[in-house]
Formats: structure tokens, C-alpha cells, sequence
């Protein structure tokens, strides 16, 4: 938000200006980005890594979600299909084309234009109907995306999906040098993986740059009082649509990035509803509105998706002989808890944790006694 | 002197940012018509409303019979006795015209007397009473508003604007069913905009501007004040639409 | 600008009853028959078509009354119709003798339990639902869109915790399996019963709709709320009554749309909530009549299609949606709001 507490010098500029504005927070962003830049060497082994490059992809996805959601005051339930779009744009060219730099960044293409032009439609659907009509029609366009990318399995694979090769160098096999570094072998999966982080890296400062320029504070308006917005001359026609392509397409490049690191694209990794729950779950909880929150709730999730559920089924074994404890705490259970997290955050935390640590700065420094 | 009807007490309302009234005071009498005058913008919707409990108060207090409305909920203040017919008439258009006024009638049916004299001044709403509302004209969706709030004895009329973009004829025909109305027990609290309409049915005329109230007297004083009219209305009574 | 009171020689107007959306519906059948060739397969499918539909038009008649009257879209009322599958696999299990007893009346004694169950259950959840999760976010889209899909995440977890996560098969009563043969045309008896239970909502609903003051009260709420209570009528008492009927006519759904499909699962309320979200847009948002046409539609359509493509029958019924709102954005029969 515009005001006090701009950060400026190096850091403030590549941040535009919002900084996280609570040392907490700030220290929990430096801590993520950190295990992120070095998690090939930090975190040795094949599933550490996977769960890294999840992460960045889901961050960059929910970011992308959170300018609809945050900034414009959009609900979308479509959000999925341009995460579909790129992965399958990925695996559809480098299935059928020869597996290497120019047929990825052909499919990426595709992939966007694709995504350009039905993210303009829907912009300016969203703007003739309800915001509750809207949610619905989206539900409904996704599921008929998902039914379309199952149905026409010559193309797509199917309910199989496409498994395909990489670019040359992302291949495990490939060896940058002979000398591991730092006793990490630096082989195609690490390459891979620094791929994704940097430009999930850079299209995230991208949507930060976005969100906090002129255009950014006139969505904000807009979220807040559209005919009010309207009124000052605004066309919140062209500022709604413009924020709904860039969701959309930035959400394409984070379904491009997924495909490559996975290697296979199919309707589960990208198209499936419960991945636009998770997708909710992640921007409520982390804090919408303010892209940060993005970054603490996909850690959160992905973390706890992969992690907390080796510790639930610790719990559900020491409760065996107990009536329903066991199964409310089975593994497969973990989505009941973060439900109940998120439901508990709309009611008594809506800016998430971002936003609750930014309150409790800003209380802390109203309790400074002045200078 | 009897102790008023309503009464309006440093009223001040908000609604979101805007600060709409700022301090309203004025009272209204037992029986007759007090005419609830002021330029467009002045408050004076705003101000039937507020008295409904539709809009609360931010500050002041509003009484009936001497009774402190201000913190009711709207469906208690009409059970008092306070019946609304709003600018936008609020008539329920896919119910039958019978079905508008079985509604209205709280306590069971309509009673039989009630509804001659209402078909003796608006017979169109015979004409139409198994019809759906949504098929009247302008005008007769305003004696069915009208009709609505006398379907049963209320103790006062808030009415906003009924003469409003309705032809001369239909305005006439409004102004005998009022002028009738009056000579029964009912007090009612009208704004208009139509000074024709206003000067012939007002017994006493409350002014707004701003928010506020800028003048309170009979509407005979204010009628034969041209100067007056002119300074607090803009506009002399005797021009109407 | 009127010119004044009709006089006594004019005509009245008549008010007209737009007969387009159920002429729709014979059309549609009509171009089934046209494209399927065969009459005793069409009338098999229409008959299978017509019991679908009516059977989410129970699902989906409160949802489209609840958003008219309360302003609330429950994106979590699937919860409802998984929870009136599931009670009634449980009391159909308790009465199992009965359910395969040869005798019509003795399967009464074990279905009738098992929907009455299904419906109290699922209007009880409703009450519950509609004081926690939905009265705090009153008016605020927003709030209640991300409130009711993050109940019915819980709802579905705690739905998995107690009856596990494995397809429970709910099987029809004995005497309404297997089918009426005439000639060559295959009637299946489940399915003419869930066309009689449907069109004897369909009426009830109607009745109290249109013959009680009740009906009055909501039919003028879904207009305009502001002037009913201006009239003097507490109708936010009503709201909740309204959602537990809802709610509990989803159960009764939910139970009879289990015992259609002889199987239960949790996802069973969240794959018919996008068909029911396309019936109500289709229908027009708050209007009855116009849900039970959309839904005759659908289901008409899903059956047709799902036998002459089944490749495209999923996606049909979205662009059934699609070409309706091109014609008539508001849906079928528009709710005028004041």
C-alpha cells in the first residue's frame, strides 16, 4: 500500500517499494528464499528437491491467483485451466515436436496465446454478470476444460496424461562438470530445478512491480468501490480485463515451469478442482492482497502436504483403540485440518498471516514510546 | 399543545462516507398533513427512511407517541403503526394486485368497507385485481402503493413523492383520494416535490437543506410568502409539472 | 407516461404466461426422437432423462430459492445431499429385510424411514449450517463464496472420517427393480417412482408457494425484502426455515439420487453441484419454475446425449448452458428484483 514505510535503496527497489513491513515477516521470507536458492545443496535427496520446485511453482501460481482474488476482487474458479494450458502447451510440443529448447519455447507460446484469449473473454464475462454468477459460470467452464482434456486423448493422453522428454541439458543424465560441486552432482535435475526457481524468482518480483504501480493502486480502487473508481474516470472494464490476462498468463508460465520439472503433464497435476481448492486454501491462509501471503501459504501447504502428513500418521498410530481420533488423524486426513484453518482464517484473520504479523508490527511500534 | 406524533431529535445519519443528515429536528402533530419540502439532495428520503429504521441514525433520537424508535428494527417501527410507501412505490410486481394487499393486511383479510372506499378512488385496482401488479402503469402502481398503506388503520402515512412523473389526471385523482384520507384519524408525512400538489394538501410544511431543517411553519404561511418560497425552495409554489 | 385509468370499454391486459422454456422441453424430446431413430429407446431414455431431471430439481430447487430470497449462494450445498446419501445407506442397511422383502409395502417400511432420516438429518445440518458459517457473512459475496467452499472441504473430511473413503452401494428396494416391459419399450420402475416422488414436490412446492401466506412472504421477499419488513413482517426470521428446507430437500435428494445410482461416494454432492449450478443459471437465479425446466432439460439432454456421443455428453450440458444464456442471459425465468 502507498505511504509510510517505503523501502528504498536495493532491496526496496527490487521489492517496488512494498517490503514486508514486520521483521518477522521479513525474516520468514529471507528463510524461504534462502532454503530455496540453495535447497540442491541444502536438502540432498530426490524428494527434498521435489518438494522445492513445488513450492516456487505454487508460489508463483498462487501469487498469480492472489492479483485476481487480492488486488481486483475477482473469485475465479477457472484459475486451473491456465495452469493446464501451460503444462499441456509444454507437453503436447515437446511430445510431438523434437524434444528441445525451440520446441519448449514453442509450446510455451501456444501455451500463452492460448491463455491470452480466453482469459479476455472471461475478463469481459466478469464484467456483465454478478460477482456470484461469475464463480459459477467459471466452475463450470473449468470442469468443461478438465471433461475436453480427458476427452480428447490423442492429443492430450487423456485421464494418462503425457510423459516427454527435456531439453537436453534439464535430462538427469546430463552433467554440467564432471566435479560435483559442494558435493552435489550438478546434473540435469539441478539445472532443472534452478530454471524454475529463477524465473518463478523473477515473474514474482514481476507481479510485485505490477501490483504496485500506477495500475496496481487503480485495481486496488476498483476492489474497494468500482463505481466510485468508475466515477473518477477509471475504465474498470480495462483494468479488470488487464488483471484477469496477466493472472491468467502468469499462471500459464507456472504450469509451463511444473510440466518441465515433472517431466509429464496430465489432468491431475494441473486441471484437478482439488488443486484449485489448495490454490484457495493457500492465498486465504498465506493472506490475500498481498503477495507475500502467496509465499508463506504455498510454503505452508506444500511443506505440510508432503511433510505433515508423516507426522499425522504418527498421532493416528499412537490413538489406536480410541473412537474416530485414529481416523481424524489419518494421514489422507491432513485437508480436514487446513480446512478448518482456512475457514478459521476467513472469519477471524482475513489478511491471513501476512497480515496479521504486519498488524502486530505496526502495534508493536504504536507501543515505542516516540523519539 | 398535544404531544406530537413523531418527533425527530438532533437526528444525524450516515450512510457509508457521506454524512446525509446533520441534526434534524421537527415534530410532527396528530392528524393532518405535514408536508416534508426541499430541493433535491436536501435529506428528505433520507429522512423517511431513517424513521422507518430502514437507514439508522448515527446520533439523535426519533420518537413515536413518545416512545424512543431510534434503535427498532424496521419491522417492529411498522408494527407501531407506521406504514411506508416508497419513491420507488415497492410494489411486488409477479403478485396479483389481491395478493399486494392480502400482504398489507396484516391482522387477516382486507375489510370489506376498507376496500370499497379504496375501489371508489382507485378503480382500475378492481379492474386489475387478479393480475399481476407488474402489468399496471405507472400511475396505478402508485394507488396500489397507496392502497397498500391504508388497507388496514394505521396511525401515520410516510409517503415519498406519490406524484412523482405521473400525468396531471392521475395527480388530481391522487390529490381527492388524499384530501378524503385526511378526514380520517391518520397523520401523514409526505415529501414532494410537486408544490401544486404540496400546497394543496399541506397543513403544515417542514423545510430541508443540507441535512438540516431550514424552516417550520403552516403551509398557508409559507403559500402566501412568495419570498419565502423562493429563498427556501427556489422555486414558487404556484409553478407545478 | 400514462394517459390515465383504463376506462371500462378497454380489454384488460392478460397476463401472459410465457410458455417458450416447457415448449423448449418438448422440443428438445422431440430432437431426440429425431436423432435417435428408435421410438422404445427414446421413450427408455426420456423416461430416464425426466427422473434425472426431477431428481435434481429436488437438489437444486432450494439452492435457487435460498440465493432468491437470502441473497446467499451455499457453495457447500452438496454437503447436503452427500449427507442424506449416506444416512439413508445407513438406515436402509438397519432395515435391510424389509428393502428385500418382495412386498411393496414392506420396502415402504424400510425406504420411508431411510428419506425421513435423510431429510431430518440433512435439515438439522442445515440449521446448524446456516447459524455458523452463513449468518456472520450476510451480504458479503466475497466472504461467502470463500466460507462455504472451505466448509465443504471440512464437511467432506469429517464425511471421509466417519463412513470411510470406499463406494458404499445402496441398492433399490426389491420391488422397484428390474422394469415394465410394453412391447418393446424397457420403463424402469425406480425411475417412474422418482418421477412420481419429483412432480409431487414440484406440486407441493407450488401449493405453498402460491396458495399460503407463507408462500406470499418469500415469493415478495424474493422481490424485494426491504418492503416486506416495511410492512411489518420479521422476515430474516424466516431465512433460516427457508435454508433448512432447502437443505433438506437436497437430503432427500441426495437419498434418492444414491439409490438411482445404487452406489454412494463423498464426491457424490460435488459431481452433481456443477450440474446444479447449470440448472439454476439455466432456470434463472430465485426462480422455481424456471429450475424445474432447466432441470428437465438437462436431464433430458445428458441422456440423449450420453447414448448418441458419449464422449461429449459431459460437456453438453455446459454448452446447453452456454447457448441458453446467449438467448436469455438471465436465464429462463428472470426474478425481477425491485
Amino acid at each position: 500500500m502507498p505511504g509510510a514505510g517505503r523501502g528504498r535503496g536495493m532491496i526496496g527497489s527490487l521489492l517496488s517499494g512494498d517490503t514486508p513491513r514486520s521483521r518477522v515477516l521479513a525474516a520468514l521470507l529471507a528463510l524461504v528464499l534462502f532454503a530455496l536458492a540453495l535447497a540442491p545443496f541444502l536438502f540432498p535427496g530426490t524428494r527434498a528437491l521435489d518438494v522445492a520446485a513445488k513450492v516456487c511453482v505454487f508460489i508463483l501460481l498462487v501469487a498469480s491467483y492472489d492479483l485476481l482474488l487480492g488486488y481486483t476482487g475477482i473469485v475465479s474458479f477457472a484459475h486451473t485451466m491456465f495452469f493446464g494450458i501451460g503444462g499441456y502447451g509444454v507437453g503436447i510440443a515437446m511430445a510431438r515436436l523434437e524434444p528441445g529448447w525451440g520446441a519448449l519455447l514453442a509450446g510455451v507460446l501456444a501455451a500463452l496465446a492460448v491463455s491470452l484469449a480466453l482469459s479476455f473473454l472471461i475478463g469481459l464475462l466478469s464484467l456483465r454478470v454478478r460477482a456470484i454468477f461469475f464463480a459459477m459460470i467459471t466452475l463450470a467452464v473449468a470442469s468443461f476444460f478438465a471433461i475436453l482434456a480427458s476427452q480428447l486423448s490423442d492429443l492430450t493422453g487423456g485421464e494418462d496424461g503425457i510423459t516427454f522428454k527435456v531439453p537436453e541439458a534439464l535430462r538427469p543424465a546430463f552433467r554440467l562438470t564432471e566435479e560435483p560441486l559442494l558435493g552435489v552432482a550438478l546434473g540435469g535435475r539441478v539445472l532443472s530445478y534452478y530454471l524454475v526457481f529463477v524465473v518463478s524468482l523473477a515473474l514474482f518480483l514481476a507481479l510485485l512491480r505490477a501490483v504496485n504501480s500506477p495500475f496496481g493502486r487503480v485495481l486496488l480502487a476498483i476492489r474497494e468501490n468500482d463505481f466510485r473508481a468508475e466515477a473518477l474516470g477509471y475504465r474498470t472494464v480495462i483494468y479488470r480485463t488487464v488483471a484477469n490476462c496477466l493472472g491468467a498468463l502468469v499462471a500459464t508460465l507456472a504450469g509451463a515451469l511444473y510440466a518441465v520439472w515433472l517431466r509429464y503433464t496430465g489432468p491431475n497435476t494441473t486441471l484437478d478442482f482439488a488443486i484449485m481448492i489448495d490454490i484457495l486454501l493457500m492465498v486465504v491462509i498465506g493472506g490475500m492482497g498481498t503477495m507475500y501471503g502467496a509465499v508463506i501459504g504455498a510454503t505452508l501447504f506444500v511443506v505440510a502436504q508432503n511433510y505433515l502428513q508423516d507426522l499425522m500418521k504418527l498421532a493416528s498410530g499412537a490413538m489406536q483403540g480410541l473412537p474416530l481420533l485414529p481416523q481424524l488423524f489419518h494421514p489422507d486426513r491432513w485437508l480436514l485440518w487446513l480446512g478448518v484453518l482456512f475457514v478459521l482464517s476467513v472469519y477471524y484473520f482475513p489478511y491471513g498471516v501476512v497480515g496479521k504479523l504486519r498488524l502486530m508490527a505496526v502495534a508493536r511500534a504504536l507501543r515505542r514510546p516516540p523519539p | 399543545m398535544a404531544e406530537p406524533l413523531l418527533e425527530l431529535a438532533g437526528v444525524n445519519t450516515h450512510i457509508g462516507h457521506y454524512h446525509i443528515l446533520q441534526g434534524v429536528d421537527f415534530a410532527v402533530p396528530r392528524g393532518g398533513l405535514t408536508m416534508l419540502l426541499g430541493r433535491n439532495g436536501a435529506g428528505k428520503t433520507t429522512t423517511l427512511r431513517t424513521v422507518l429504521g430502514l437507514w439508522q441514525a448515527s446520533a439523535g433520537a426519533v420518537r413515536f407517541e413518545g416512545r424512543e424508535i431510534t434503535r427498532l428494527a424496521t419491522p417492529a417501527i411498522a408494527s407501531l403503526g407506521i406504514a411506508y410507501v416508497p419513491e420507488s412505490m415497492g410494489i411486488f410486481a409477479g403478485l396479483t394486485v389481491a395478493e399486494n394487499l392480502a400482504l398489507a393486511a396484516r391482522n387477516g383479510a382486507p375489510e370489506e368497507a376498507r376496500l370499497q372506499w379504496i375501489f371508489r378512488f382507485f378503480p382500475a385496482l378492481k379492474k386489475f385485481w387478479f393480475l399481476p401488479a407488474g402489468l399496471l402503469s405507472g400511475g396505478q402502481k402508485q394507488m396500489l402503493a397507496i392502497s397498500r398503506a391504508i388497507v388496514e388503520p394505521r396511525k401515520l402515512l410516510l409517503i415519498d413523492e406519490p406524484t412523482k412523473g405521473l400525468a396531471p389526471a392521475i395527480i388530481n385523482n391522487l390529490i381527492e383520494a388524499f384530501t378524503e384520507l385526511k378526514r380520517t384519524d391518520t397523520t401523514i408525512l409526505m415529501v414532494e416535490q410537486n408544490f401544486h400538489a404540496a400546497r394543496m394538501l399541506g397543513d403544515a410544511a417542514v423545510v430541508m437543506d443540507s441535512g438540516r431543517i431550514v424552516h417550520s411553519g403552516t403551509m398557508r404561511e409559507l403559500a402566501a410568502d412568495e419570498a419565502l418560497q423562493s429563498r427556501l425552495l427556489g422555486l414558487s409554489l404556484d409553478v407545478h409539472a | 407516461m400514462n394517459p390515465g385509468t383504463a376506462s371500462a370499454g378497454e380489454p384488460l391486459p392478460r397476463a401472459k404466461t410465457d410458455w417458450v422454456p416447457p415448449l423448449l422441453v418438448a422440443g428438445t424430446a422431440l430432437a431426440g426422437l429425431a436423432f435417435i431413430g428408435s421410438a422404445p429407446t427414446w421413450v427408455t431414455l426420456t423416461v430416464a432423462g425426466l427422473a434425472m431431471g426431477l431428481l435434481i430439481f429436488i437438489m437444486a430447487s432450494g439452492l435457487t430459492l435460498v440465493f432468491g430470497l437470502m441473497d446467499v449462494m451455499n457453495f457447500a450445498h452438496g454437503l447436503f445431499i452427500a449427507v442424506g446419501a449416506y444416512i439413508a445407506v445407513s438406515v436402509v442397511r438397519l432395515f435391510a429385510p424389509a428393502a428385500a422383502a418382495d412386498s411393496f409395502l414392506a420396502n415402504l417400511g424400510a425406504i420411508v424411514p431411510a428419506l425421513l432420516a435423510a431429510i431430518a438429518a440433512a435439515g438439522l445440518l442445515g440449521y446448524c449450517f446456516e447459524r455458523l458459517v452463513i449468518r456472520p457473512v450476510y451480504g458479503q459475496h466475497l466472504k461467502q463464496i470463500l466460507i462455504t467452499t472451505g466448509g465443504m472441504i471440512v464437511a467432506e473430511q469429517l464425511m471421509l472420517v466417519v463412513w470411510g473413503p470406499d463406494m458404499l452401494p445402496l441398492a433399490r428396494p426389491q420391488t422397484l427393480r428390474g422394469a415394465f416391459l410394453i412391447g418393446d419399450i424397457a420403463l424402469e420402475k425406480f425411475r417412474l417412482a422418482a418421477v412420481v416422488v419429483g412432480l409431487a414436490v414440484f406440486a407441493a412446492m407450488l401449493l405453498v408457494l402460491n396458495r399460503t401466506k407463507l408462500g406470499l412472504l418469500i415469493r415478495a421477499g424474493v422481490e424485494n425484502k426491504e418492503m416486506v419488513e416495511a410492512m411489518g413482517y420479521r422476515i430474516r426470521g424466516l431465512f433460516v426455515w427457508v435454508f433448512v428446507a432447502g437443505s433438506a430437500l437436497a437430503g432427500l435428494g441426495g437419498a434418492l439420487w444414491g439409490m438411482y445410482q445404487e452406489s454412494v461416494t463423498v464426491l457424490i454432492g460435488a459431481h452433481m453441484m456443477v450440474l446444479i449450478f447449470i440448472v439454476i443459471i439455466i432456470g434463472g437465479l430465485g426462480s422455481v419454475g424456471g429450475c424445474f425446466v432447466g432441470a428437465l432439460l438437462v436431464g433430458l439432454v445428458a441422456n440423449y446425449v450420453g447414448y448418441l456421443s458419449p464422449k461429449i455428453a459431459l460437456g453438453s450440458n455446459i454448452l446447453l448452458m452456454v447457448a441458453i444464456l446467449l438467448w436469455r442471459p438471465q436465464g429462463l425465468y428472470p426474478v425481477g428484483k425491485s
